[in-house]
């Protein structure tokens, strides 16, 4: 399973990593060197399994709808890289976003 | 057939909508965690680790959040599969601190479903529109960016961050704006009435993506126009607005462009209020870049059919239920019935026990409609502080019904009540309304005949309405007097003698 430098290129701005074309040469086979050992599980035959969605074999953990105390906020705050003692503080996004 | 131009010079066209609506599910904690959803809190004073996504820390799900997703889907007409799990949409942006949003991918909590929308009163038939789906998930903070105090950066607030969502997606079943706004009146009516959502735009708590394209009929070929996805409309007029607006815009891109939607994939538009226009937000969908998993700190959910069941049971009586039962029980008209049932619970309950006291259902809805209605509009106040009791309306307008008081006094009680609340003996006290007695309303009769008798000879000579004259001179003399007893009383004195 070969990448092409464009995928890897799509990979990277998918989780907003900034790689240099040096980067980009060496990811490649490390990648694919992850999904061929990932890739011997697809000798099995799984016609008949039905797909797991957990790995543990325990259904329906909730909690009661009550509130509980958080964070004080200066405790939120203390570890932004900036703040204005009541936000975070980001670099300018237009309104809307995303989701 | 050949479809030919109108007399706009446009080809007949049909507007395809779908919509998805985020509605804010009314928990006290969020979904994941237990930090408070209160609207309205100072920015960052409603979050704890869960929420911002720090290491570590361990979501676990809101039961309530799950028994109010089962009650919307139910009410919905959904299937509700017997397994649903959690999933991670991943995206980056400044108020999603986890880099993902838990959400519900291919086992939503709530499957295929349908809601009927009623007959209008302006002749619109009733009509079906189509679910898709309803799935939970978490919303996502608030950016804040103040472009007087110049770009330089975006405040978050990160309060509403793991608030719980449903998400109801329709089917492209929609044809017009008005018909998007029916839906979303009745979808409120709904999910107000069974207390899953208070559905208040203002606040955030009904969010509206409308997508929109064309079906164009042009000479004999059929053309369909991208599709568009219009966000950030803040009240159900900007919905209606916007998809009329966009419609059109559709219609003169594609005679300038010929832009179809085999030539031009889905983008993202704006609604802007103050020009009432839609304007390109995003070029590009980028959906199939999620990358959605299975959330792996999180567990599945399975629902017996037992439990399903029971929250069917309590159900109780849906909006539409009620509209039907008040034309048969009470024989209201379906307009009347869609009037009151359409204001909600509070006053569907002030209906019916006025109804009952007055044992009059169609004044009761008429009273309700005009004097009740109106007055919570003009004051604009809530039924709850309404100072006038359910029973003492009734007993009122069972007054009125007897006989023993007329429409025009009545509605001096109505207003005295309005201003000082009460009971309506303390009303019809302060007003010096007492009944009139036989006795007094016989020498009143005598006394009218006996100053008019040319009146008498009117009515003889078959003019009944000379009678008006003399009700007129008896309620100054006595406000009290019942102006149709006194009728009755007069026209049996005259044909007596
Ligand atoms: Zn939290």
């Amino acid at each position: 399973m070969a990448f092409s430098e464009q995928e890897i290129r799509q990979l990277a701005r998918l989780a907003r990593l900034e790689l240099t074309a040096e980067e980009v040469r060496m990811v490649g086979p490390q990648l694919e060197r992850i999904l061929e050992f990932v890739q011997q599980l697809a000798e099995l035959n799984t016609d008949q399994v039905e797909p797991m969605t957990t790995a543990l074999d325990i259904q329906n953990c909730w909690a009661a709808d009550q509130v509980a105390d958080g964070l004080q906020r200066s405790a939120a705050l203390a570890n932004a890289p900036q703040a204005d003692g009541e936000h975070f503080l980001v670099p300018p996004v237009l309104p809307g976003g995303n989701g | 057939m050949t479809a030919t131009r109108d007399d706009h010079g446009r080809f007949p066209f049909e507007t395809i909508i779908g919509l998805e609506v985020h509605v804010q599910l009314k928990t006290v904690s969020k979904l994941f965690c237990r930090c408070s959803t209160k609207f309205g809190a100072a920015p960052n004073t409603q979050i704890c680790p869960v929420c911002l996504g720090l290491p570590g820390a361990l979501p676990v799900i809101n039961q309530q959040a799950i028994e109010l997703s089962i009650r919307a889907g139910l009410a919905l007409n959904c299937r509700i599969p017997e397994f649903t799990k959690w999933d991670r949409k991943q995206y980056f942006y400044p108020d999603l601190p986890k880099g993902y949003q838990i959400s519900q991918y291919d086992l939503p909590i709530c499957a295929e479903g349908y809601l009927d929308l009623p007959e209008t009163d302006t002749g619109e038939a009733a009509k079906r529109i189509g679910l898709f789906r309803a799935h939970l998930e978490e919303d996502a903070g608030k950016s804040m960016h103040d472009e007087t105090g110049g770009l330089t950066q975006s405040r978050i607030d990160l309060n509403r961050c793991g608030t719980p969502l449903l998400e109801i997606v329709t089917k492209p079943d929609l044809r017009s704006a008005e018909e998007a706004r029916r839906f979303l009146l009745e979808l409120k009516l709904l999910l107000t009435h069974l207390e899953i959502s208070d559905c208040e735009m203002q606040e955030g708590s009904l969010r509206v993506d409308a997508n929109v394209n064309l079906h164009i009929s042009a000479g004999n070929q059929k053309v369909v126009t991208p599709i568009v996805e219009i966000k950030n409309m803040n009240s159900f007029r900007a919905v209606e607005r916007a998809i009329g607006f966009e419609s059109l815009r559709q219609y003169d891109e594609w005679e300038e462009t010929g832009a179809t939607i085999q030539t031009v994939s889905k983008r993202t538009f704006g609604w802007n209020d103050v020009r009432e226009q839609t304007f390109v937000q995003r070029e590009k969908e980028e959906s199939a870049d999620y990358r959605y998993f299975p959330d792996p700190d999180l567990i599945p959910v399975a629902l017996p059919a037992e439990r399903v069941d029971a929250i069917r049971a309590a159900l109780g009586e849906l909006p539409s239920q009620t509209r039907t039962r008040f034309e048969t029980q009470y024989q209201l008209k379906p307009y009347d019935a869609d009037v009151i049932v359409n204001q909600g619970p509070t006053l569907v309950r002030y209906f019916e026990a006025v109804a009952k006291v007055a044992g009059d259902a169609k004044r009761t809805s008429a009273w309700i409609q005009q004097d009740v209605m109106r007055t919570l509009k003009e004051q604009q106040c809530e039924l709850n502080d309404f100072p006038i009791a359910a029973p003492t309306l009734g007993q009122l307008l069972r007054k009125v019904t007897e006989g023993s008081l007329d429409n025009a006094r009545a509605r001096d009680v109505f207003q005295y009540l309005l201003r000082h609340g009460g009971t309506l003996d303390e009303a019809t006290k302060a007003l010096g309304i007492e009944a009139v007695d036989q006795s007094e309303l016989d020498l009143l009769c005598d006394r009218l005949l006996a100053e008019n008798a040319k009146v008498i000879d009117d009515v003889r000579g078959g003019k009944q309405q000379a009678l008006g004259a003399l009700i007129g001179q008896a309620k100054r003399i006595n406000p009290n007097v019942n102006p149709g007893q006194l009728r009755q009383r007069l026209l049996e004195k005259i044909n007596a003698v």
